[in-house]
């Protein structure tokens, strides 16, 4: 297997504690590279005099393989094989303090951050440029000093090799190098040369995560640290007003008691004490202007925001009001999605060490930047005394893109003077999570006399997520946001006539954040399920009206009907059972999906097999890809069924798996993933899995039952229906 | 003062004895191959062996694991069921995220150990109390019994 | 709707292990020798289970507030801090004797029934007087319960007085002097502090004990209190000593299932605070109840219901094992336990639906709540599979028996997860 993700560096910072092990801000240490020290002609690839590579990885890792995906563009060019590499974490990289370090920006999200299934398609070019710029350099080296022309070198798993087979390894030559002048746009390989992009690669961070060794954020240990855990006020927006200290200090093993202005923290020498110290201290809360919120009223809100008109229209072509009205036949109907927590599998956690010069953070984070940033502004230091040691993470799906959790720990660090690891419980990390929004949208179409669309409308309504977290992404003057309406203006249909809006509506109290499928996750719901709905109303098979409205878009064709035949679209089913479908075009990559279920006369629904087709051009990691749509599914699955997020009297009623009910190994389906290969540039593939859950199920319990589910989850919504 | 055996080593402990065995290895002894996901015995996370049997160390108290032999994750390259399981995740790619691995490599090793050529039955008695979020239940499947025919 | 907690101590500061030396007055447990009457106090305080109902949620000990809701209204525990103007500071010694042994409090205001003077009125004035003196020896606190809310016509006082004619006898424990020193001890344990029939009998229409079943079950608040009588098939006949002795002082014994609900916060309040020896004193008592025989429902077929099982597998096989054994801690087992031999399944929905938790002196044994996340049919469904599979019997339980009990609150970090 491939070297592992050498647990002596970035991510075992382990029991060592960082300073030694950070080591990555290559750019800040031009000194030491022009010295004999690594060459470092890049942000992402470093080689030191004794041949050792590293890549340093713009993206980080939370289980969809992107140090192997990532690393593989850069391998390619560099012509190393990923078992001849270490894997370190880009750090944190603003360009505001350091622009030096603008490298680790993601040319699709503006920021350092990773989501949005951008990674590949923004590494696509830069990383094969960064390979082959380092391989041009060390080629060079090695023909001057062999004195030969570098036509006649070329190099293979780290080593140039010269006329005559004259051998060495890129160690050799990293010091000579470092002297070449940096070229700039360099040829890249034709597909047809690809030795590992389009090859399945052993994963390179799976052999540590197999054998327990592995460090998450959650499972750092600093010398003299002590472990905290958090509870904040249960009612959302409320204050802390006092707490029982001397009894928390009465566990043993508890050691500070540190209050914040809406949580309290219990500190220990493990978790346990803490824990107990938490339950101990019977906190009193002023619950604030939302004791009394109920998610009705914040449906009830939206409901009504959805009968008026638009508050922003984003895409209006042809009159797509009057061409419903002038139709043979109008179908209109309103669906709903729930809010929704993230529960990755490792809860929130952040460990600190603040000391009077600097900081420590051990953190796993999706935005580097963002995390060293909140901790210098709630210590005061200044950003570049904090250190980030990113960690890989037990799954993120868009909860680590915020901060929140880090900016607490660390109000909470800076009052002990010791480090202190902060560990949510599952409680916590549910009940006071950042929500994928509630959307309540109504959608209407007309159809002519062949049953063809021709006109749609659709309005959507719910928070916009954008607007906080990143401002400036927002469009039509701030009113806007690009994520609400994603999958709803571009469909992979030709309709002639469609007019999308939205409304934004904020719920109170309640914050909400981007999870996995972000706005794709929304409108394709709301897209497909509206597409059943007319092909039943058109009295046409719901692939067949599909593709009527594909018009000339070839690669949709392609994968709705790969599906359609890998599926056995149309065989005869036994009672009770049907299948969906649904067809996307999201995040630069299309895909059809098929799902079979079987809804018990109990009303309970069984997942027997999904069937996918997918083209996202050029494909880097074939197996990452189906593997990606296998868990995406399975998350989107899992949420379409069970999940939602609930608020009774200002309190989110969820809490644990318990209740926050997740799909189980013998409730999950049989799953198949074709793919269309080809060479058009590279689509974004961690979220497509997800957004294609929930509108196949529901078509398919559609085609099961007869009855048309318009909210989610599906719940008890059959039971005794 | 609890004596553990983990791992085939002996530590003595000094902690409370409802201390839940997690906390014991995660915290005071420092082997965090055993994840926290839950506390309520819901998601398989923290799954360790007790006398070869699955358990879920945040709701064992340590005390009651006092002269039975513990082993966690960090143990099963030297076990040769689990050896094969690893060998087995590894060959099918099982691994996303990875956090819930360790449970389920633990709760499947329990398995193949009492019962060498699981069935699918088997497999989802054995297997359902083990939460993945990142949904890679397909691939668990094909590596039980993988592992199985090793 | 709360539960009625008639039998409930909250925890007082630990006392634990507190050997009694039979002084050979069997009557009252009487304090061990250098004991002060504070001591003693503390200990029939903790037999007689006072805070569970003077304690606020998650609030400081007898400071008052706990809410009943009754079928009749809702009323609240009162503050029984020596606090003068909201607690019980003024009350005289004849006056708190008069309120435990008459139901009468301070000013001749009538207390209801909810407070379980009726047994009470057993306990011997020094024994009462003890208690007294224990609960002056704490802090006062000033804290106001919030006024009762009784329909016409019980919140009518007056009417109290023709209640206790009828129910309150007004006699104190006499001693059986054909029976053996601990038997006599065990039942003034049993009828005068821990007031068990509160629960364990059956009541009229008046709401007053049909004495004629006395400790043949009953549900309270929608918790079925087991029939404890001597009986065998339908009581405890066939239970050994050990097994009796164990089940109330951990609220567990192998192969008779945990203590749930009310029963488990008796036990975690009052019960696993008791000596051992006034424990066996219980035992010996309670196997010389007269026998109850009560109707169990016709035999129904045990059938499969591949839906129970799925959901048991997913999400109850962690603690409980296929096979019922319990897997990390004992209090999981349930091969025997009463739950899952009631084909109605009454405390089983509770406990699936809501949770539950036992403080045992060690760890904290818990179940987590599924209502809510799984359905009423799953729910429904994993019950009766649980009574067919582990109670031999076919479970009678429907979806809208799941559907009518109340569902669980939310828990927070801070409670209801002892084990994260
Ligand atoms: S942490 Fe133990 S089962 Fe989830
Ligand atoms: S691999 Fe991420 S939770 Fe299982």
């Amino acid at each position: 297997m491939p070297v592992s993700l050498s647990r002596r560096g970035l991510l075992g910072v382990g029991l060592l504690g960082g300073a030694l092990l950070v080591g990555v801000r290559l750019p800040l240490r031009p000194a030491r590279a022009a010295a004999a020290g690594p060459f470092t002609p890049n942000a992402f690839i470093r080689i030191d005099p004794q041949g050792a590579i590293t890549f340093i990885m713009p993206d980080t890792e939370f289980g969809q393989g992107i140090y192997t995906s990532a690393g593989m563009l850069i391998a390619e060019e560099l012509e190393v094989g990923l078992d001849q590499v270490a894997f370190e974490a880009a750090p944190p990289d603003t360009g505001q303090y350091h622009t030096a370090l603008k490298a680790y920006v993601s040319p699709l999200l503006g920021e350092q951050a990773t989501g949005g299934s951008t990674s590949i398609r923004g590494d696509w070019q830069r990383l094969r440029q960064a390979g082959a710029q380092v391989r041009t350099m060390l080629v060079a080296a090695a023909a001057q000093q062999w004195g030969v022309d570098p036509a006649a070198c070329r190099a293979e798993r780290a080593v140039v090799i010269g006329p005559d087979d004259k051998r060495a390894p890129y160690g050799t030559f990293a010091a000579a190098a470092a002297a070449q002048p940096v070229p700039d746009k360099l040829p890249l390989k034709p597909s047809s040369a690809f030795k590992l992009i389009g090859h399945s690669q052993p994963r390179v961070d799976t052999p540590a995560k197999v054998d327990g060794s592995l460090v998450f954020g959650i499972d750092v240990r600093v010398p003299g640290m002590k472990v905290g855990t958090v509870l904040a006020c249960p009612v959302i927006g409320g204050r802390l007003r006092s707490v029982d200290e001397a009894a928390a200090k009465r566990v043993p093993g508890v050691r500070d008691v540190v209050r914040l202005d809406d949580a309290v923290a219990v500190i220990g020498d493990h978790f346990w004490a803490a824990k107990q110290g938490l339950a101990a201290l019977d906190p009193q809360w002023d619950e604030g202007k939302h004791a009394r919120l109920q998610t009705a009223d914040i449906i009830g809100a939206q409901e009504k925001a959805s009968q008026r008109d638009p508050e922003v229209i984003a895409k209006d072509e042809g009159d797509a009001p009057a061409a419903i009205k002038a139709a043979a036949k109008t179908v209109s109907a309103a669906y709903q999605l729930p809010f929704l927590s993230h529960a990755p599998m490792e809860p929130v956690n952040a460990t600190l060490h603040v000391r009077p010069d600097g900081a420590d953070l051990w953190v796993g984070t999706q935005v580097p930047a963002r995390a060293r940033d909140t901790v210098a502004k709630v210590t005061g230091l200044r950003p570049e005394t904090v250190q980030v040691h990113n960690h890989l993470m037990g799954g993120a799906f868009g909860r680590r893109l915020d901060v929140d959790f880090i900016t607490q720990a660390a109000a909470i660090a800076k009052q002990v003077p010791y480090p202190v690891k902060i560990v949510w419980t599952r409680e916590e990390d549910i009940q006071h999570d950042l929500l994928r929004p509630y959307y309540y949208d109504r959608l209407s179409a007309g159809l002519d006399a062949q049953g063809r669309i021709t006109g749609w409308t659709h309005h959507g309504t719910g928070a916009s997520v954008m607007a906080r977290w990143q401002p400036k992404g927002m469009q039509k003057d701030g009113k806007l946001d690009p994520d609400t309406i994603e999958g709803a203006t571009e469909t992979p249909y030709a309709i002639p006539a469609m007019r999308v809006g939205f409304t934004r509506v904020e719920p109170p109290g309640i914050t909400t954040a981007w999870w996995r499928g972000v706005g794709a996750t929304h409108n394709v719901f709301m897209v497909e399920s509206f597409m059943d709905e007319l092909a039943f109303a058109a009295g046409k098979d719901p692939i067949a009206f599909r593709r009527d409205m594909i018009g000339d878009n070839a690669r949709a064709r392609a994968v709705l009907d790969l599906v359609a035949e890998k599926s056995g679209w149309g065989r005869k089913l036994p009672k009770g059972v049907g299948q969906g479908v649904s067809l996307q075009l999201s995040f630069g990559s299309f895909l059809a999906h098929v799902l079979e279920v079987e809804v018990t006369p109990r009303g309970e629904v069984r997942l027997r097999r999904a069937v996918v087709a997918v083209d996202c051009g050029t494909v880097v990691q074939p197996d990452g890809v189906v593997a990606q749509i296998e868990g995406g599914l399975i998350f989107g699955l899992s949420a379409a069924l069970y999940n939602e997020i609930t608020v009774q009297d200002g309190r989110v009623q969820q809490s644990n798996f318990n209740n926050y009910r997740v799909l189980r190994i013998d409730e999950a389906p049989r799953i198949e993933v074709h793919m269309i290969r080809n060479d058009e540039g590279p689509g974004g593939i961690g979220e497509t899995g997800t957004v294609a859950a929930a509108p196949a199920l529901v078509n398919a319990i559609h085609a099961a039952t007869g009855k048309r589910l318009r909210r989610l989850p599906i719940g008890t919504q059959l039971v005794g229906a | 003062m609890l004596t553990l055996s983990i791992n085939g080593t002996s530590h003595q402990l000094d902690v409370p004895d409802d201390m839940p065995l997690l906390w014991v290895l995660r915290d005071v002894i420092g082997l965090t191959g055993t994840k926290f996901g839950c506390g309520i015995a819901q998601c398989g996370a923290c799954t360790v062996h007790l006398d070869g049997q699955a358990v879920r160390s945040c709701v064992l108290p340590a005390a009651l694991a006092q002269g039975r032999e513990v082993k966690t994750i960090e143990a099963m390259a030297q076990d040769p069921v689990g050896r094969k399981v690893q060998r087995a995740w590894l060959d099918v790619e099982v691994v996303q995220c990875g956090y819930c691995q360790s449970g389920q490599i633990m709760s499947a090793t329990a398995l193949l150990t009492a019962t060498p050529k699981p069935s699918d039955d088997d497999i989802d008695a054995a297997m359902a109390g083990n939460i993945c979020r990142c949904g890679t239940y397909v691939r668990i499947r094909d590596a039980i019994k993988r592992a199985g025919e090793a | 709707m709360r539960r009625l907690r008639p039998v409930l101590l909250g925890a007082l500061c630990a006392l634990v292990g507190i050997a009694f030396a039979d002084t050979g007055r069997a009557q009252s447990p009487t304090g061990a020798p250098g004991q002060t009457v504070v001591q003693r106090g503390e200990y029939l305080a903790r037999a007689a289970d006072c805070a569970a109902c003077h304690t606020p949620p998650n609030g400081q000990e007898f400071t008052g507030g706990y809410k009943f809701s009754l079928p009749f209204g809702t009323i609240y525990g009162p503050n029984i801090t020596p606090d003068k103007a909201t607690g019980i500071g003024d009350y005289t010694d004849d006056e708190f004797v008069s309120a435990l042994q008459r139901g009468v409090g301070r000013g001749g205001k009538h207390l209801y029934p909810a407070m379980p003077y009726t047994n009470y009125t057993l306990m011997s004035r020094e024994d009462v007087l003890a208690i007294k003196a224990y609960l002056f020896s704490l802090t006062p606190v000033h804290a106001e319960s919030p006024p009762n809310d009784l329909s016409f016509p019980y919140n009518q006082r007056w009417g109290m007085v023709f209640w206790n004619l009828l129910n309150n006898p007004d006699h104190r424990f006499r001693p059986d002097t054909a029976k053996s020193p601990a038997w006599n001890r065990g039942a003034y344990l049993a009828e005068a502090l821990g007031h068990c029939q509160a629960c364990h009998t059956p009541r009229n229409f008046l709401y007053g004990l049909e004495s004629g079943r006395a400790y043949g079950g009953a549900v309270v608040q929608d918790w079925l209190a087991y029939n404890i009588t001597s009986d065998k098939e339908s009581g405890v006949g066939a239970w050994s000593d050990d097994d009796l002795a164990a089940y109330l002082s951990t609220g567990h014994a192998p192969n008779h299932g945990p203590a749930s609900g009310p029963m488990a916060e008796a036990v975690d309040h009052s019960l696993r605070h008791l000596a051992q020896s006034d424990i066996r004193a219980l035992v010996t008592y309670l196997r010389d109840v007269k026998p109850v025989r009560t109707e169990t429902p016709p035999p129904r077929p045990v059938r499969a219901d591949a839906l129970g099982e799925r959901v048991f597998r997913e999400a109850c096989v962690s603690c409980h094992l296929l096979d019922g054994g319990g897997r990390q801690t004992p209090y999981a087992a349930l091969q025997g336990a009463h739950s899952v031999r009631d084909p109605n399944g009454t405390n089983l929905l509770q406990i699936l639906v809501r949770g539950g938790a036992i403080a045992t002196g060690g760890p904290t044994a818990f179940m987590p709540a599924f209502g809510g996340a799984y359905g009423s049919e799953e729910l429904a469904a994993v019950a009766n599979w649980t009574i067919g599979h582990f109670g031999q019997r076919g479970g009678a339980v429907t979806r809208k028996d799941v559907e009518a009990v109340p569902p669980p609150g939310p828990a927070s970090a801070a409670r209801a997860t002892p084990g994260g």
